[in-house]
């Protein structure tokens, strides 16, 4: 049953529609008004933004992690990185549009990841994961010690993008973007157009948190289309030969340090990416925002979705975000229950959620039954 | 030394390809080579053989840039070794598979051979992220070229598993497979028949065999005596770190040194087998 | 180098008094860094949740000076405090070391059992360290939720503010060096990380049980083979990480006094460092990493400023990790030097 399920979704005129309905469905979400998976306690909008942001995180994080096998325990370094770039050059420094910011802020990551890894990245596995949290930790330290950066006040104002028409302005009326999109609502069936509840469409306020969901939502379809196409080379097999045996693989050709080096210039960049959208979202960037705990939250994202492959990651990104939100009715309690699940998340499942190739053995079985019903139904 | 750095043009028709002159390496006060010189020619099958311990693995270590010589220095195609980082010299053409087998475990066996063949591929990130023609071509060009080489070993038909889930005598092919995707002039087989029964062997020394024929050389390091014997054209023998015999193998089998540190012991062990 | 005191002058000034006291410091660090050393010794983990056992043993420290005390907060002299430091070092140290064991049996055993990657094992302990943290800052709803707020609220009360301890130790100069006052705190801080230092290598080396934990440090399959019960090897492990974790638990609340349910979470990376910096799992590294750690610190202070000394830390560990990944003395829990 599930071979012919499997057969059918990997047919072209299945699959695509199929991802197509997905796709639209996901940047629907806000809109749907689901009942069960939808928020009561926080702003759905901004709980979907900050999933959608820590799905990123953890796609880029899973590239130094799953792939190139170097674990990374000062991730957050980086997310700082491109949140403070994008802080400086749009309002403590300057006064760059966001979209002209955003690239400026995955450069100098990227940068900023190789000048780390440069000297790190010989330093073998386990103090690796201490090495990257001392630097994470520095970059912390610096940021709360120096004016030019905020200081420990932080850097408060920041601009949202640029919206396309005129910038969303409720208190004076003004519903701003391109045009209005309006929600569901279920409480008043059947007229569940709720146009009394609008969303603007590339409208960037301080109100709605959905436009940026869009854009972060929009950022990692790209990212993670970029990311199958890289995993998909060479430059994956490289990663992966170097992750199972790094010594085996510099023998057969692969430099290995300049992959690990690559791996984790390009995990630092989507870091930095992330991190420009929770800025421009949340307005303001403060050094206490950017603590050890917070990179043990993406690695913790990445391991429990299934270290290597992209969709458990985004699974696990998702999940680390969302929960807490989600049963926000538990308030206080919820970092508790949180600490408690990862724990027995490990236990229970070491390999992840979701492990890598798991699927990829599944669909060879299902091919091969399918191949084989193919056959007794041809005589 | 003036007639190992000019290419020698030898009784089997070969130039040196790789040369190993006077090369010495200590590890703390321990000497495991001493002075050791021999030459690999273009072609051949060489045999490296010893008693443990007699520096074998060092010498292949010392070959493909694992360890660096104390003294004396390694040519290969009449470049120096010395201080190049591995992936290069395996670009440079020496290629070698591992004693216990090093496979990647998690990839399939037709990607541990694309690895291989990536070794001289000029993709980038660049060309993998925007798919140019480049990419398409070398992937096409990879995948076809590594297909070939698995049913070259033998293990054709099994592209698709995954290396850990092969079994014991494939992976060793793989290994060999993997190790000749990236094109070398010269492949080092280290001791490719361990855990071989004697119809393995014989197969495997077909396939030795067959890598000469397609243009490789190679260097075997080898217990089997039988095997060594069998396959190659000229054999080199270590004891103690020091070469105390080189020559061809009805040479080597009369040789007295040869039997008293090393045949006498090694012909109880094939009456053994 | 005109605007403000010279830095170098007031590092030179002050240096017997930064000294000391970064030894004194350095002592926690060491003691907590035992904790880390030698769990990494023997499971070749970093027990990322080590820094709560820490946590919880500060808070022992001080619900015992409420329990004996009452809430009125006093100053005394070490010897007039003696009685109640000494009954909460005997809590300090049986608090942490049910909450090692808790953590071995809860979030280590089974994934051990499982032979799961080490990095499983690293987010089951931010797991552990995570709920530690919390039940410790949710504690005046755990109590409430129980129908005891009311009667605990002096020991549970605004559980995520700091807690202080109703009586603070008053330190009294003994004699001094250079310019700077060395007090009786100081030197019990420095003599008791010492002497548990002493005492711990010798257990190590001399008894049935320290051999065992040589053993299984060397080589668990051969250790096992050999007729040692690695279980509880590891259990022991983890129980003398705890007690030397309460032990500076102590000694931090009598120089401190006041603690939170998060301070464990710096305190345990600088002991972490210290314990990379001695080279992990080697006792002595611990030890030494610990004191210099304090000491850079404290000069790190002197001459950047107080905003930067957890940067000189952090600076510190990077640099020797880059240049000397095995630490000042080199990895051996199971080699000759433990």
């Amino acid at each position: 049953m599930s071979g012919r399920l499997g057969g059918l979704l990997r047919r072209k005129q299945v699959s695509v529609p199929l991802l197509v309905l997905v796709v639209l469905f996901v940047y629907a979400l806000p809109m749907l008004d689901l009942p069960i998976i939808t928020t009561t306690d926080s702003d759905f909008g901004g709980v979907l933004f900050d999933a959608a942001s820590y799905a990123l995180i953890a796609v880029g994080l899973n590239i130094v992690i799953g792939y190139a096998g170097l674990l990374d325990l000062g991730y957050v370094g980086f997310y700082a990185c491109g949140a403070y770039t994008v802080a400086l050059l749009t309002e403590f420094h300057g006064h760059w549009p966001f979209f002209l910011a955003l690239p400026a802020a995955i450069v100098v990551t990227m940068v900023s990841g190789l000048i780390l890894g440069a000297p790190t990245l010989r330093v073998r596995g386990d103090y690796l994961a201490i090495v990257t949290m001392g630097f994470g930790e520095i970059i912390r330290l610096v940021i709360t010690n120096t004016h030019w950066l905020g200081a420990s006040q932080g850097i408060a104002g920041i601009p949202p993008p640029p919206s396309i028409g005129q910038a969303p302005d409720p208190a004076n009326g003004v519903a701003g973007g391109l045009f209005q999109v309006p929600h569901l609502s279920w409480s008043t069936f059947p007229n569940v157009i709720d146009v009394g509840h609008e969303t603007p469409f590339v409208g960037f306020g301080v109100a709605d948190a959905i436009p940026f969901y869009w854009l972060v939502l929009t950022a990692l379809f790209i990212v993670l289309i970029a990311d199958r196409l890289v995993k998909n080379s060479r430059v994956g097999r490289a990663w992966e030969a170097t992750r199972e045996d790094e010594d085996a693989a510099e023998v057969m050709g692969v430099p290995t340090f300049r992959y690990k080096l690559l791996a984790f210039a390009l995990g630092a960049a989507i870091g930095g990416l992330s991190g420009s959208f929770y800025a421009t979202q949340t307005t303001y960037v403060s050094p206490d925002t950017f603590i050890i705990t917070l990179s043990e939250l993406f690695v913790a994202a990445v391991i429990i979705g299934g270290a290597g492959n992209r969709w458990g990651a985004l699974a696990g990104g998702v999940l680390v975000a969302y929960l807490p939100e989600r049963f926000r009715s538990f308030s206080d309690w919820r970092m508790l229950v949180f600490g408690v699940a990862l724990m027995l998340l490990a236990i229970w499942r070491p390999q992840g959620i979701f492990p890598p190739r798991r699927t990829r053995r599944v669909l060879k079985v299902e091919a091969k039954i399918e191949a084989l019903e193919g056959e007794t139904a041809s005589v | 030394m003036s007639d190992t750095t000019t290419s020698t043009v030898t009784e089997s028709g070969g130039r040196a390809l790789l040369e190993v002159d006077n090369v010495t390496i200590k590890f703390g006060g321990v000497v495991a080579l001493d002075e050791v010189t021999f030459e690999i020619r273009e072609g051949e099958i060489l045999g490296l053989i010893g008693p443990n311990g007699a520096g074998k693995t060092t010498c292949f270590n010392v070959m493909t840039g694992v360890y660096q010589a104390t003294s004396g220095q390694i040519r290969f195609d009449g470049k120096p070794l010395a201080k190049m980082q591995r992936y290069k010299i395996t670009r440079l053409g020496i290629a070698r598979t591992f004693q216990n087998i090093r496979l990647f475990k998690s990839m399939t066996a037709l990607e541990n051979v694309m690895v291989g063949t990536d070794a001289h591929s000029r993709v980038g990130l660049f060309n993998a992220l925007f798919r140019t023609p480049l990419h398409r071509r070398t992937e096409a060009e990879s995948r076809e070229r590594a297909l070939e080489l698995l049913k070259f070993v033998g293990v054709d038909g099994r592209a698709d598993e995954l290396a850990e889930n092969l079994s014991y005598g494939d992976q060793r092919r793989l290994e060999i497979a993997r190790a000749m995707a990236t094109r070398p002039k010269l492949l080092c087989l280290d001791e490719p028949a361990a855990g071989f029964n004697p119809a393995e062997k014989q197969r495997l020394m077909e396939l030795i065999r067959n890598v000469r024929d397609e243009g490789y050389t190679v260097l075997l390091i080898e217990h089997d005596m039988r095997l060594v014997m069998g396959v190659t054209d000229r054999i080199v023998v270590l004891e103690f770190g020091r070469k105390i015999a080189e020559g061809a193998p009805a040479e080597i089998r009369d040789n007295p040194a040869v039997i008293a540190a090393y045949l006498g012991v090694e012909e109880d062990d094939d009456a053994a087998s | 180098m005109t605007r403000k005191p010279d830095p170098m002058h007031l590092l030179l000034h002050q240096f017997p008094e930064l000294t000391i006291t970064g030894l004194a410091v350095g002592s926690v660090y060491a003691l907590i860094a035992l904790g880390y050393t030698m769990v990494y010794g023997v499971l070749q983990l970093i027990n990322f949740a080590h820094s709560e056992v820490f946590m919880f043993g500060t808070f022992a420290v001080a619900w015992v000076a409420m329990a004996i005390h009452g809430p009125n907060s006093r100053s005394e002299n070490l010897e007039q405090a003696a009685g109640i430091l000494l009954l909460g070092l005997v809590a300090a140290m049986v608090l942490s070391g049910i909450v090692a064991l808790l953590l071995e049996r809860v979030a280590y055993r089974p994934l051990i059992k499982k032979k799961a990657p080490k990095i499983i094992a690293l987010i089951s302990a931010i797991g552990a360290a995570f709920a530690l943290e919390e039940v410790m800052g949710l504690r005046d709803r755990i109590a409430s939720a129980f129908g005891l707020g009311q009667r605990l609220s002096n020991y549970v009360q605004g559980a995520r503010n700091p807690y202080t301890m109703p009586v603070t130790v008053r330190p009294h100069p003994l004699f001094s060096i250079g310019n700077y006052k060395i007090t009786d705190v100081d030197i019990l801080m420095i003599v008791a990380a010492l002497l548990m230092m002493f005492l711990l290598e010798t257990f190590v080396k001399r008894t049935r049980f320290g051999k065992g934990i040589r053993a299984v440090a060397q080589d668990p399959e051969a250790a096992a083979l050999m007729g040692v019960n690695s279980t509880r090897v590891v259990q022991l492990t983890f129980l003398i990480g705890g007690l030397m974790a309460g032990v500076g638990a102590t000694l931090y609340m009598i120089r401190i006094g006041s603690t939170t349910a998060a301070g464990g979470d710096l305190l345990g990376i600088k002991a972490f460092t210290a314990a990379v910096m001695g080279g992990i799992g080697n006792l002595r590294g611990a030890l030494i990493g610990g004191l210099v750690l304090g000491v850079v610190e404290n000069w790190g202070i002197a001459v950047l400023g107080d905003s930067w000394k957890d940067v000189t830390s952090f600076v510190l560990l990077v640099l020797i990790l880059l240049v000397r990944p095995s630490g000042i003395l080199g990895e051996a829990l199971g080699k000759a030097r433990a």
